[in-house]
C-alpha cells in the first residue's frame, strides 16, 4: 500500500471533519476522494500531505509512519485548486523550485523541468509568468512543479474545480493519460461523481466526514452501499418503495407482473434521451428512455402506462423512508 | 492534445496604446479639474521654489548649498533619513510580519497605535520624545541635542510607512503558495526567503522611500529633541528656516531644491521599483 490511513480524527473547534477515516490506497493507483462539499475530503488529502495533523490515528506512506513527519520530509507533490503558483516566478523557475531546494545539479535541473514542460506541454511557456497563463496552462504548471520532485504520492485538491466546463473536461482525460505514462499514486479531490468515475480506478465515497464506499467506479455506481451513495452516484428515482436509477425503468402500456400503474405528466426532450416524469400512486417519479421506445409507446401527458425495474436493475430498498 | 495555444494567452497590457486613446467629455472635465488643482497646490509653488533658488545665477545657487552650515544640515539630513529608513525596512516588515500572522492579546490595540506617529502634531512628538530620552529621562537615556536624538525623532514619525504598505501585501498573501514550498521540501526558512520575501520587497521598497521622503523633510519633531546646532544637529528644513528668517530667501530656496531633487529621485526610483514589481505581479 502507497498510502494507509487508520483510524483519523479530526475536528476543527468542536465541529468533527474526519470521523474514524481508514482508507487504503495501492501503489500506481488513481484514486478518488469523492463526496459533497464539506464532507471531509479536501481534510483527509491535507491530512495525507501532512497540511494538517490529524487528532488521532495515523498516516502511512510507503510503509513509513509519516503522522508526526512535517510536509517537507513526506516527499507528497500536492496540488491545490487554485493551483498555488508562486507569481514572482517563470514558469521554469516554478517547475524547478524543488530541484533547487533539492541542490541538484544545474544541468540536471534544466534537463528535468524541460522534460516536465514538456509532459505538460508547456514547454514554449518556460519564460512566462504564471499571470501570463491560463487556468488550465497554471493547473498544468503546478502539476508539472509537484511531479519535479518525483513524489512518493501525487494528491490533488480539486484540481479542475476552478477551471471552465471545457477546459475541465480536457484535463480530465489528460490526467488520466498522464498516470498511465507516470504511474505515480495519485489522490485526487472531487465533488464531482462523473469525474471520479470517469478518471479514478478507485472511488472512495466520504460524506460527514466518514466513509461510506470504498469500490472501482462500476462497483459503487452499481452496487451502492447506501442510499446515499446511490443518490449521489447518479440519477435516482423511487417507485414502489425502492430507489431505481431512471434509466432502469421499464414502461408499457399493458400491466405486467410486478408492475405499477402511473401517469404520464410531463414529457421532455433531451437530444436523444426522453425524461417522462410520471405520477405512480400519487408519488412523483422519473423514467429515462430513448427517444425510439418514446415514441414507439406513444407517450404523452396524460396517458396511463405501467412502470416497474428492468429485470436485473439495481435497487434499493428504502426502509421507513 | 487540444489544450490552449500560447496566441489565446493574454498579451501582457499596453500602457500607451491606453494613453493615446481619445479622452472622452467627462474623463476631460476630471482630467482638467485634477491637473488645475494638482498645479495650484504643488506643481506651480514648486516650481517657483526652483526658480527662486537660481534668482542669482547658479554659481550663488552652489554657494548658498555648500556654506559649511548648510552643507552640515544637508549631510545629516539625508545620511540620518537614510539610516532611519533602512532601519524602518527591517523593523517596519517585522512589525507588518506579527501583525498580521501572530496572535495576542491586544494586538488591535498595536494596530492603532501604529497610527499614532501620523496622527499627532509632530511638536507634541519632538515634546514626548525629549520627556522620555532629554535630560531628566526616567530611563536614564539623555539624547537630547545629539545627532542620535535627531534619528530617534525621524523614527518616531516615520514608523507607520513601511508597517502600513507592507500589511495588507502580507495579509493578500495567498498562504497556499508557502504550502506549496513547504510540499516541494523547502524549510521555513527556505520558504520565507524564496518565497514570502520577493512577494514583499515592493511594499517593503515603497514604504522605505515612503519613509525616507518624510524624513528628509522633517522639521517639528527634531526641533525641541535635536536643539538645532548648526554643524551638529541641525536638519535641512530647520535650516531653510533659519535661513528665511535671516533673510536669505535665495539660499532658503536653494537648499529647499536640494530636498526636492533628493526627495524626486527617491519618488521616480519607487516607481521605476513598482512597475518592475506589478511586471512580475
Amino acid at each position: 500500500m502507497a498510502i494507509e490511513v487508520r483510524d483519523v480524527n479530526k475536528s476543527f473547534g468542536t465541529t468533527p471533519v474526519l470521523r474514524d477515516v481508514s482508507v487504503d490506497v495501492a501503489s500506481g493507483s488513481l484514486t478518488a476522494l469523492l463526496g459533497p462539499s464539506g464532507g471531509g475530503k479536501s481534510t483527509l488529502l491535507r491530512v495525507i500531505a501532512g497540511l494538517e495533523h490529524p487528532d488521532t490515528g495515523t498516516v502511512r506512506i510507503s510503509g513509513v509512519d509519516a503522522t508526526r513527519l512535517s510536509p517537507q520530509r513526506r516527499n507528497v507533490g500536492f496540488v491545490f485548486q487554485h493551483y498555488a503558483a508562486f507569481k514572482h516566478m517563470t514558469v521554469f523557475r516554478n517547475v524547478a523550485f524543488g530541484l533547487e531546494i533539492r541542490k541538484r545539479p544545474k544541468d540536471e535541473i534544466r534537463r528535468r523541468v524541460m522534460e516536465l514542460l514538456e509532459l505538460v506541454h508547456l514547454e514554449r511557456m518556460a519564460d512566462r509568468y504564471p499571470s501570463q497563463l491560463s487556468g488550465g496552462q497554471r493547473q498544468r504548471m503546478a502539476l508539472a512543479r509537484a511531479l519535479a520532485v518525483e513524489p512518493e504520492v501525487l494528491l490533488l485538491d480539486e484540481p479542475f474545480g476552478a477551471l471552465d466546463a471545457q477546459v475541465r473536461k480536457e484535463l480530465r482525460t489528460w490526467l488520466r493519460r498522464l498516470h498511465d505514462e507516470v504511474h505515480v499514486t495519485t489522490v485526487f479531490v472531487t465533488h464531482d461523481q462523473e469525474e471520479a468515475i470517469e478518471v479514478a480506478d478507485t472511488v472512495v465515497v466520504l460524506a460527514d466526514g466518514a466513509v461510506e464506499q470504498v469500490g472501482s467506479p462500476s462497483d459503487v455506481y452499481d452496487n451502492p452501499a447506501n442510499p446515499f451513495v446511490m443518490r449521489f452516484l447518479g440519477p435516482v428515482t423511487e417507485i414502489g418503495g425502492s430507489l431505481v436509477r431512471p434509466h432502469d425503468i421499464e414502461i408499457s402500456t399493458e400491466p405486467r407482473p410486478g408492475g405499477d400503474e402511473a401517469s404520464v405528466t410531463r414529457v421532455v426532450r433531451l437530444g436523444f434521451e426522453v425524461r417522462v416524469e410520471l405520477l405512480v400512486d400519487g408519488r412523483e417519479a422519473w423514467a429515462q428512455v430513448t427517444r425510439g421506445t418514446a415514441e414507439q409507446l406513444a407517450l404523452a401527458p396524460g396517458a396511463t402506462v405501467h412502470v416497474r425495474p428492468t429485470p436485473g436493475a439495481r435497487s434499493l430498498a428504502l426502509t421507513g423512508a | 492534445m487540444s489544450v490552449e495555444t500560447p496566441s489565446r494567452t493574454a498579451p501582457p497590457p499596453r500602457a500607451g496604446a491606453r494613453r493615446r486613446r481619445r479622452v472622452s467629455g467627462g474623463t476631460a472635465l476630471g482630467l482638467g479639474s485634477a491637473v488645475l488643482y494638482l498645479s495650484l497646490i504643488v506643481l506651480i509653488p514648486l516650481a517657483l521654489v526652483v526658480v527662486r533658488s537660481t534668482d542669482e545665477g547658479l554659481g550663488y545657487f552652489w554657494k548658498a548649498v555648500t556654506t559649511p552650515d548648510a552643507w552640515a544640515a544637508l549631510t545629516l539630513t539625508i545620511g540620518a533619513s537614510a539610516v532611519v529608513a533602512l532601519v524602518n525596512l527591517v523593523l517596519g516588515t517585522l512589525i507588518a510580519w506579527v501583525l498580521v500572522r501572530d496572535r495576542f492579546p491586544g494586538k488591535a490595540i498595536v494596530d492603532t497605535l501604529i497610527d499614532l506617529p501620523f496622527a499627532l502634531p509632530t511638536i507634541v512628538a519632538g515634546l514626548v520624545l525629549l520627556a522620555l530620552y532629554g535630560p531628566e529621562s526616567p530611563l536614564g537615556v539623555n539624547l537630547a541635542y545629539s545627532r542620535a536624538g535627531v534619528g530617534l525623532a525621524l523614527l518616531f514619525v516615520t514608523l507607520p510607512f513601511v508597517v502600513r504598505t507592507v500589511q495588507p501585501v502580507l495579509i493578500e498573501l495567498d498562504k497556499d503558495m508557502e504550502q506549496a514550498a513547504a510540499s516541494l521540501g523547502a524549510s521555513p526558512f527556505q520558504t520565507f526567503r524564496r518565497i514570502i520575501l520577493p512577494n514583499l520587497v515592493p511594499a517593503m521598497l515603497s514604504g522605505t522611500a515612503l519613509a525616507f521622503t518624510r524624513a528628509i523633510s522633517e522639521f517639528g519633531s527634531t526641533v525641541l529633541i535635536s536643539g538645532n546646532l548648526p554643524f551638529r544637529t541641525q536638519v535641512a528644513a530647520v535650516n531653510i528656516f533659519s535661513q528665511i528668517e535671516g533673510d536669505n530667501t535665495t539660499g532658503a530656496a536653494a537648499i529647499s531644491t536640494v530636498l526636492l531633487v533628493v526627495a524626486l529621485v527617491a519618488l521616480l526610483a519607487l516607481d521605476l521599483l513598482q512597475r518592475w514589481g506589478s511586471r512580475r505581479g
